[in-house]
């Protein structure tokens, strides 16, 4: 791998300590939820992370649609996959959070709720390209990707409506942040942003040398075809 | 010939067809009705909460269903091999897309008209709302999950588990769809709510899918 | 306090989902390039062809 990735490791590993540390201990007590309520810091940088590599799919399949690349191709598998990662850590965090605040499991909360849906769309299109057969796969996965980011704005007013109709408890309470709150948050962002780009990097070179063993082994196998 | 001419025709060929093969048929209106059975032995409320959850025990009804019946929607085809005849041909892919959804939505429709006095009558429901209301909801709901059912059966053809795949992509991007579906119905039953904003969403989600359909269509067509 | 195990739990838990997938990715990228390493007939001839 090339020579940035050692040194985006150690950066990560850093930024991620001193963020703890800042989550952990900087970050003032909130006053109706306690230590519990420092959960935030993990769980909403996350989302944003989901959110924004989702995001990044999204533009990857459209390239892919445009140029035929394969480099736009990979990057769309690969900010999936990253995504629904970022997105499994929200969904547990969550709950974990409501448990202790609420005394229930889940709640029909905005965010939790767009991000299930999120995570069952992204988690069909991963299998999706599992399932696939056929030299194809990466126009028809460029399409469902489409078809997610379109299905997005739809699951958000969906779910926005039905919570005005069932009210139910908000993760993360509503009104304005302490400024000393945003900034460990700020943080927290950052870090995992850095922790993404280094998931996304490794499974990038992954998955091309995946796709150069299948191809010397496909040439093979032609080759001896011929012979 | 004109779009939808080509349209037209590929419809009622599958009408006839499907008439003249009623084995399918007779056993999906069967299933229908054993979907519809086992929810009322699975779900056994008093006439006041039934019309709370009668909406969602439908509508989660025609979906089954809607899968049974989506999942054959182009083993003719692949049998014929007419998909490669029209990657072949010239010919717009869109019509074919339609005639598809089109005989989908009305097969869909049919099942939902055996299934629903069922439910009304196990269910003893009665509309405490507008109940003229129930029938644009129907339409919107059924294309819905018709479009959506069509296109990614179309995409399911060429991948392992077929018949998995299709349910596997159609009930996530469906959850705005079932959303719509079941509080407007809902609403119309108890009364208790107007269905309006329900069926303005319905009718988002179904002209946003039908113009994605119709765009993508060729494109999927040319990948299998 | 009980609310503290769930903040252990939330910030393990997070911990646990991100170090196994990077444990798996390393370990498969590991032993691609073992694979890679196998037969560097083929990659070259391959990787020549592209440039």
């Amino acid at each position: 791998m090339k020579r940035g990735f050692p040194i985006l490791a150690i950066v990560t590993a850093l930024l991620l300590s001193f963020a703890l540390y800042e989550a952990l201990i900087v970050a003032p007590t909130e006053q109706t939820m306690g230590n519990v309520q420092r959960i935030f810091y993990y769980h909403v940088p996350s989302a944003w992370t989901a959110f924004l590599l989702f995001a990044i799919n999204f533009v990857a399949s459209i390239l892919y649609l445009i140029k035929r690349s394969e480099k736009a191709d990979i990057l769309a598998l690969v900010s999936a996959e990253v995504g629904v990662v970022f997105c499994t850590v929200v969904l547990i965090t969550g709950p974990i959070w409501a448990r202790p605040v609420w005394g229930i499991w889940w709640t029909w909360d905005l965010r939790l709720t767009l991000t299930l849906v999120l995570w069952l769309i992204y988690v069909s299109y991963l299998l999706l390209r599992r399932f696939s057969t056929g030299g194809k796969t990466p126009v028809i996965a460029a399409v469902v990707a489409i078809f997610g980011a379109l299905d997005v704005p739809l699951v958000y007013f969906s779910i926005w409506f039905f919570r005005t109709q069932h009210p139910s408890p908000v993760i993360g309470g509503g009104g304005s942040l302490d400024p000393r709150m945003a900034h460990v948050l700020l943080i927290n962002w950052a870090a995992f942003l850095c922790l993404a780009w280094l998931l996304c990097w490794t499974r990038y070179e992954l998955e091309v040398a995946e796709r150069r063993v299948e191809e010397s082994h496909a040439m093979e196998s032609l080759m001896e075809g011929s012979q | 010939m004109s779009f939808f001419a080509i349209t037209r025709a590929t419809l009622t060929k599958d009408i006839r067809l499907e008439w003249r093969s009623k084995d399918a048929i007779n056993a999906m209106l069967f299933f229908a009705l054993l979907v519809v059975v086992i929810f009322s032995f699975a779900f056994d409320p008093t006439a006041e909460e039934s019309r709370r959850i009668a909406g969602g025990l439908i509508w989660v009804a025609f979906l089954f269903a809607a899968v049974v019946a989506l999942n054959q929607t182009w083993a003719r085809e692949l049998r014929n091999q007419v998909l490669d005849a029209y990657r072949v041909s010239p010919a717009p892919a869109n019509p074919l897309f339609l005639a598809k959804a089109f005989g989908n939505f009305i097969f869909v429709s049919v099942l939902e008209a055996l299934m629903a006095p069922l439910f009304i009558a196990f269910y003893k429901l009665r509309a405490l709302g507008p109940g003229w209301q129930l029938v644009p909801i129907a339409l919107l709901g059924t294309w819905a999950l018709v479009v959506n059912g069509t296109f990614f059966a179309a995409i399911s053809l060429r991948t392992r588990s077929r018949e998995i795949m299709l349910p596997l992509l159609l009930f996530p991007f469906s959850i705005p769809a079932l959303l719509g579906m079941v509080n407007a119905t809902t609403a119309v039953l108890t009364g208790e709510q107007s269905a309006k904003f329900w069926v303005a969403l319905l009718l988002a989600y179904d002209v946003v899918f039908t113009t994605a359909c119709l765009l993508f269509f060729e494109l999927v067509l040319e990948a299998e | 306090m009980n609310s503290m195990h769930y903040l252990y739990a939330a910030y393990i838990a997070t911990w646990v989902i991100h170090g196994t997938y990077l444990t798996v990715l390393v370990r498969k990228y590991s032993r691609i390039r073992k694979e890679m390493e196998r037969k560097p007939s083929a990659i070259s001839r391959q990787t020549s062809a592209r440039t």
